[in-house]
């Protein structure tokens, strides 16, 4: 039965050059109990803090496994709405459903900063993300995977204090993936990272995305990173969505193409022009 | 957690470099990220020279053992002031024959450990308590702060009129002094723990338990040593005083009894045991140190 929705996840994946790899990996991961994402639907949302009113109803439907970007202004709520997301805060007033009941390690968020324990060893950190499931025969394998997954299996051993700051954030995202999500949601991941380790983070992110099959959302300050990785960009302003736009274009997605940077353009044009609104 | 410890960290030598350098190529690019530079392959060992190096701290100490043995015996210091490191030594020797040194020594060993648990137990306990819980922080928080300000060794007066010169006088003071430091660091340790680490352990639905274990306790650690270290220091400088003015056996009552009968050899020999065991002391806190912290910066790389 298991095995049955794991191949309407691969149907469902967009098809493009690599689709054969991607299948190869589906079928692998296959063996290994992977699943597909969650639907959510988020319907009148709102969040305030005291007076001030940061997300003024938010409706919006986000399909199983898709990849969605959330980008605006600094302090507009897009933290906010991750956080109501993930359920580390309650909403004010609406309502957020997932297509089917989420066990708990069905939802994880990577942040900013890694929060990885500096007392523990990358592995220990990685095991931390099996949740209720960390004291299982197989934890410690899983977690090992999940490092080899993001290409870290050498670094086991070492305590996060020696990893750059790329290298931790990688440890964070095995940590993320080991309980095999079918929801990631991402705030500003790589917002620390300097331009190349970004670039190399980008492509982790959507390798594992289309491994893994979850579905993603991602915030991100850099219209350019939203445009590269999601099938849809949303532009949150004002507490509402100001824009929703579809990025139909083919993966893996050339950086610096002209479709990218028009995309990316029309974007920025938006966001500029409300900053000059409210000034 | 520390069985992992063993994994080669060791740094390789002139022949090994090439192997060493080679691996972490192919592993960089395994993982994809071509463009970082391993903080492990780049650091640079400086040449050593291991023997002197753990030579160097004794060589002050040396030397004035030398200066002093050499002024006691020229006579420019006379032995009424300072007796000679010799005398000292032959005084020790006497003692330890005769068994009361042993006997002192242990004496005083056992008030300050027994003082030290009870009161750095206390100290930790009221620490952990208010650390978690508010309603404790705020039903004994304050009046532990005004007793603080009590400096403990003004209680002796008021001590010994409760306890005579008794071991429980004794006890009760090292305790009170210990309490403190444990108390406030414990505290500190716990309130300073990063709240994101905690949000991180709450996400990943680690039990109360587990949380205060994987995150809370060691996140607290580093200031938990520090209460200890301070608190080592407090325990013999009261347990000095104590045994100087109320006591019938230990060091401080030998000192004392070796004053009236102007055995300066034997006093002075009882300040250097006194150096010797907080020194001692010391060392093992730190060797503990070294051991919980070792994924510390501060304790990697030496
Ligand atoms: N816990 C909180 N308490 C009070 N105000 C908050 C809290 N979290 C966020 N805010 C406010 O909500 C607004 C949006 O914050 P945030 O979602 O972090 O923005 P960003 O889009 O930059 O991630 C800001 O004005 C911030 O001050
Ligand atoms: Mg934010």
């Amino acid at each position: 039965m298991q095995e049955a929705l794991r191949f309407q996840s691969v149907d469902a994946e967009p098809v493009d050059r690599a689709d054969i790899v991607v299948q190869a990996r589906q079928l692998r991961r296959g063996s290994e109990g992977a699943t597909r994402g969650l639907s959510l639907t988020i319907r009148g949302l709102r969040k305030s803090f005291g007076d001030n009113e940061v997300l003024r109803g938010i409706d919006l439907h986000i399909p199983s496994g898709q990849f969605v970007a959330i980008v605006g202004r600094s302090g507009c709520g897009k933290s906010t709405l991750l956080r109501l997301v993930a359920g580390l805060d309650a909403p004010t007033a609406g309502s957020i459903a997932f297509g089917e009941t989420p066990r708990a390690q069905d939802v994880r968020v990577m942040f900013q900063e890694p929060r990885l324990l500096p007392w523990a060893r990358v592995l220990s950190n990685v095991e931390v993300g099996l949740g209720r499931e960390r004291s299982s025969a197989d934890a410690q394998a899983r977690a090992e995977r999940a490092l080899v997954e993001v290409g870290l299996g050498d670094k086991r051993g070492q305590w996060p204090s020696v990893l750059s700051g790329g290298q931790k954030q990688r440890v964070a995202l095995a940590r993320a993936l080991v309980s095999q999500p079918r929801v990631l949601a991402f705030d500003e991941p790589l917002g620390a990272l300097d331009a190349l380790t970004r670039i190399s983070m980008q492509q982790l992110l959507e390798r594992v995305w289309r491994d893994q099959g979850f579905t993603a959302i991602l915030v991100t300050h850099d219209v350019a990173e939203a445009v590269a990785l999601a099938d849809r960009v949303l532009v949150i302003e004002d507490g509402r969505i100001a824009q929703d736009v579809t990025i139909d274009l083919p993966r893996p997605r050339r950086r610096g193409s002209a479709e990218l940077a028009a995309l990316e353009g029309e974007i920025l044009k938006h966001l500029l022009e409300g900053s000059e609104d409210t000034q | 957690m520390s069985l992992i410890d063993s994994l080669p960290r060791r740094k390789a030598f002139s022949s090994e470099v090439d192997a060493g350098s080679r691996e972490e190529n192919a592993s960089k690019q395994k993982s994809g990220a071509p463009f970082r530079s391993d903080r492990n392959g780049s650091s640079s060992s400086a040449p050593k020279l291991p023997k002197v190096d753990g030579l160097i701290p004794w060589i002050v100490p040396l030397a004035i053992v030398l200066v002093w043995q050499l002024a006691c015996v020229t006579g420019f210091v006379p032995s009424r002031v300072l007796p000679a490191p010799t005398d000292v030594a032959l005084a020790g020797w006497k003692l330890l024959l005769s068994g009361e040194l042993v006997r002192n020594i242990w004496v005083s060993f056992w008030r300050a450990s027994i003082g030290f648990v009870i009161g750095g137990g206390i100290g930790f306990a009221f620490g952990l308590a208010n650390g978690l819980s508010q309603l404790s922080a705020k039903l004994t928080d304050t009046t532990l702060q005004m007793v603080r300000n009590i400096p403990h060794l003004a209680l002796i007066p008021l001590v010994i009129l409760w306890f005579g010169i008794d071991e429980s006088a004794k006890l009760f003071l090292v305790a009170l002094g210990v309490f403190f430091p444990i108390y406030l660091n414990t505290l500190h340790g716990i309130r300073t723990v990063d709240p994101q680490l905690i949000e991180m352990g709450r996400i990943y639905g680690m039990t109360d338990g587990e949380l205060f274990r994987r995150v809370i306790f060691p996140g607290a650690l580093p200031s938990i040593f520090v209460g200890l270290r301070f608190a080592l220091g407090i325990m013999w400088l009261t347990l000095i005083v104590a045994e100087t003015i109320a006591a019938s056996s230990g060091l401080g009552y030998m000192a004392m009894q070796a004053r009236e009968f102007m055995l300066i050899d034997v006093v002075v020999l009882s300040i250097l045991i006194y150096a010797l065991l907080g020194k001692l002391a010391d060392s093992a806190s730190r060797a503990l140190e070294r051991l919980t912290l070792s994924w510390h910066p501060a304790f990697q790389k030496k």
